[in-house]
């Protein structure tokens, strides 16, 4: 087992490596810095002296790749590549394009974005569990067919609707909650209250109808026909059976978004002002922050591949028929 | 007039030249024809088929572009379809108005007759302005304009289905009625007939209802610079619709040659092209769009002169958006592909072909190839809608489309903002919303029809 984890981990490294590189080709090789120090100090009057006092502060000034002018290990440390993108594999971010500390930055917005993710993901968890096992239950009726049929519907609504009709009905005609915003501390729930709403609403259609399948593909399979021969109440049945064998693909999809979940909602976090990651790398975007998107990509990455890890792993946990090799 | 040719119409062409293509293949083929029946034989098909190609005739249109006055650089590239509805793109207000008000939204200081200044409410320069007094006559306007177009609609349709039906009724020696009752409600035969002619028939009259009344009112209200919204949201299907067959479409080549030959060479090249896509598909989407789309900006700064136009700006900026998607998301098609390859290159027909010698690329491209097209066209039909959803969330970063270009994500983008206005702004949002909800019930409801149709282990395409 730790074995195995070990060799995915070392095999992560190539991956994060040609991550590493697309980055560094699109920020630095399709666009010099010159094109960076323009966009960020505008197009009028700006003198040649503006531009490279800007490059030479955010160590932009440097070659690509190989330093003609150092000797020695230096020729290869003092480049753009190494100082901006190869000193990510030990997670020290360095500075924003507008002199903060990404690392801390990171540090202190993970927290909000959890706080929205982590009960969005069990609330939502919950009540597509529970719809889904009684479409199964009621399989082939009106409520199975009627049920999907509103599943696909709301599948089909923007992801935008839902926040904006949210914040408009729950915040704005109801004045149940703050439209936006955030507090420190225990005080922030009444602002988390509306987000993980529309969180948990907007994917009601997609997970009921995805959780719908797996139960009636494991209701058909064979050892439920021979559990229902045996003479087995069909309550039961669902429950002993088939919801425990169905909870193996439903846990490891979770397991896979898991890392990802601290990475925070782009939309949500915007929409609702919630200082959390999602919000910070849209503001990044905004203001065409290079080092932060850049931190992001990484971040993003080893995130992903963590999750892909965890996920074999816990096949491993909850199926005794899965052995890793 | 100059005929002018986007890159994005002609990629649209080429990809409606290979759907026909394929149909004139597929009619002489019975089993490739054999899915299609099990479609046209699902009323939810056939139904959502009639939906979807109303939004892409208008699609179509709106992708034949020239320029009304010669070829100069200044000149404004009209479609087909903006001619058509001359009227509805002419007819700018002031600013916002509501659906079929008279009046602008916002008061201003109008001289009366007599000399005095008074501020309120404005009349509508088209919205209404047949009417006198638009408070009184205004119901019976609506209710005449209805009617008139619905007549319209009614007597078209008889028009169509009467010979129709009269010829039905004597082929089959029953009664005109009966022959009615056969085309539109009673299904006889495998073809879901019915769904098709009642969708159609509800479809024209609607258009017939909308026309009539989009000639006199702007019939979704007016945005903040005075241009109709249901223009707005009739030209944002084209981008739409682009947007979720580009995409997939210009990575399809990659996703495929790379899948299958993973899959089928294993070793090596199994191992690098592996790397590749989880690589890739390791970078979260937004952020590798994000990342694309500043380096574009910055681009088309730094190269202003090579952009002669707004639309073909614009339309580069799409093309671009298409390919950025595309790279996102192709890694699961790949996937899907190499799995498959993996399953069928162990199949007896394909060891057969290799005893007798045939070679790599030939068992690949008969017969590997089109026993993983089935694959490709299940998943360019169900990332459709996903991707017509995502356009409107980029839009929301903005990193979506171009800012200028129609798009039902820009439409929600600048329109939310006006939600806090007191009385509030809605009907950009609604039309948006309503219009994108339409097609991607259609085409989510059409993908599972088609997902079924394909799904050997279902086994029903097989009739």
């Amino acid at each position: 087992m730790m074995a195995y984890i070990v060799r995915r981990a070392l095999y992560a490294i190539p991956i994060l490596i040609g991550v590493n590189i697309i980055t560094f080709v699109l920020f630095f090789v399709l666009n010099s810095p010159d094109d960076m120090a323009r966009l960020h100090l505008g197009t009028k009057h700006v003198t040649p002296e503006a531009i490279s006092a800007w490059k030479h502060e955010h160590g932009y000034d440097k070659p690509l790749l190989f330093n003609a002018r150092r000797d020695g290990i230096e020729a290869l440390t003092d480049t753009i590549f190494f100082r901006n993108s190869a000193r990510l594999f030990a997670f020290d971010f360095g500075l924003s394009d507008s002199g903060r500390d990404i690392g801390h930055d990171i540090a202190q917005r993970m927290w909000p974005s959890l706080a929205i993710a982590v009960p969005t993901l069990l609330v939502g968890l919950a009540i597509n569990i529970t719809l889904a096992l009684m479409l199964a239950l009621f399989r082939a009726t009106y409520l199975d067919f009627w049920g999907v049929v509103i599943a696909v519907a709301m599948m089909s609504i923007s992801s935008l609707f839902y926040i904006i009709g949210g914040q408009f009905l729950l915040g704005k005609l109801l004045h149940l909650v703050p439209i936006s915003g955030y507090d420190t501390g225990a005080a922030a729930w009444k602002f988390l209250v509306l987000p993980v709403i529309v969180g948990v609403i907007s994917g009601i259609g997609s997970g009921v109808r995805w959780y719908r399948t797996l139960f009636l593909e494991e209701i058909g399979k064979d050892y439920v026909r021979t559990a229902r021969a045996k003479g087995l109440g069909e309550m039961r049945l669902m429950f002993a059976h088939v919801l425990r064998n169905a909870l193996i693909p439903i846990l490891t999809g979770v397991v896979v978004i898991l890392p990802l979940l601290f990475m925070g909602s782009l939309l949500v976090e915007s929409f609702f002002g919630i200082p959390g990651l999602g919000s910070y790398t849209i503001d990044a975007i905004n203001r065409q922050d290079f080092a932060i998107v850049r931190s992001m990509v990484f971040l993003g990455s080893v995130m992903y591949i963590l999750g892909l890890i965890l996920t074999d792993v816990s096949y491993t946990l909850v199926d005794p028929r899965v052995r890793l090799s | 007039m100059t005929p002018v040719l986007l890159w994005t119409d002609l990629l649209l062409f080429v990809l409606l030249g290979g759907i026909a293509l394929f149909v004139w293949h597929a009619r002489r083929h019975d089993h490739l024809r054999r899915p299609w029946r099990y479609v046209a034989g699902s009323r939810v098909g056939m139904a959502t088929a009639v939906i979807l190609s109303a939004y892409v005739v208008i699609g179509v249109l709106d992708s034949l572009h020239f320029q009304p006055h010669g070829g100069k650089a200044s000149d404004d590239v009209l479609s087909l379809f903006d001619w058509l509805v001359g009227d509805l793109r002419e007819h700018q207000e002031k600013t916002y108005s509501a659906p079929f008000s008279a009046w602008l939204y916002a008061k201003e200081s109008i001289e009366q007759p007599d000399g005095t200044i008074v501020r309120a409410y404005p009349r509508l320069r088209w919205g209404g302005a047949a009417l006198r007094d638009p408070r009184r006559e205004r119901g019976a306007d609506i209710a005449r304009r209805v009617g008139l177009g619905a007549g319209a609609a009614l007597l078209l349709l008889a028009a169509l289905y009467l010979p129709l039906a009269w010829r039905i009724a004597r082929r089959d020696g029953v009664s005109l009625g009966a022959a009615l009752h056969g085309l539109f409600i009673r299904r006889r035969g495998r073809v879901a007939w019915p769904a098709f002619h009642l969708t159609m028939a509800v479809l024209v009259v609607s258009a017939g209802v909308l026309i009539a009344l989009a000639a006199g009112y702007h019939v979704f209200g007016t945005d903040k610079v005075g241009e109709d919204v249901f223009y707005q949201a009739l030209k944002s299907i084209r981008t739409g619709l682009l947007i979720g067959t580009l995409t997939t479409l210009v990575m399809l080549p990659a996703a495929l040659l790379l899948g299958i030959l993973a899959g089928y060479y294993r070793g090596w090249i199994d191992d690098l092209i592996q790397y590749l896509y989880t690589t890739l598909s390791s970078i979260p989407g937004v952020l590798l769009i994000a990342a694309a789309i500043l380096m574009l900006q910055v681009y088309m700064a730094e190269h202003a002169a090579e952009f002669d136009s707004l639309a073909r700006r614009a339309d580069l900026r799409l093309l671009f958006l298409c390919v950025i998607l595309g790279i996102t998301s192709w890694t699961t098609l790949c996937r899907l592909l190499r799995g498959e390859t993996l399953k069928l290159r162990e199949l007896e027909y394909v060891q057969a072909a290799r005893a007798f010698g045939v070679r790599g690329p030939a068992i690949l491209s008969r017969h590997i190839l089109p026993n993983v097209m089935h694959i490709v066209l299940i998943s360019i039909v169900l990332d459709f809608s996903g991707l017509v959803l995502a356009e409107a969330v980029l839009a929301y970063v903005n990193i979506g489309v171009d800012p200028t270009m129609n798009s039902w994500g820009n439409m929600i983008n600048s329109a939310r903002l006006e939600l806090a206005r007191e009385p509030i702004v809605w009907w950009s949002l609604a039309a948006a919303f309503v219009f994108m909800f339409v097609l991607v019930l259609a085409a989510n409801l059409f993908a599972d029809v088609v997902r079924d149709a394909f799904d050997p282990r279902l086994g029903r395409g097989r009739g």
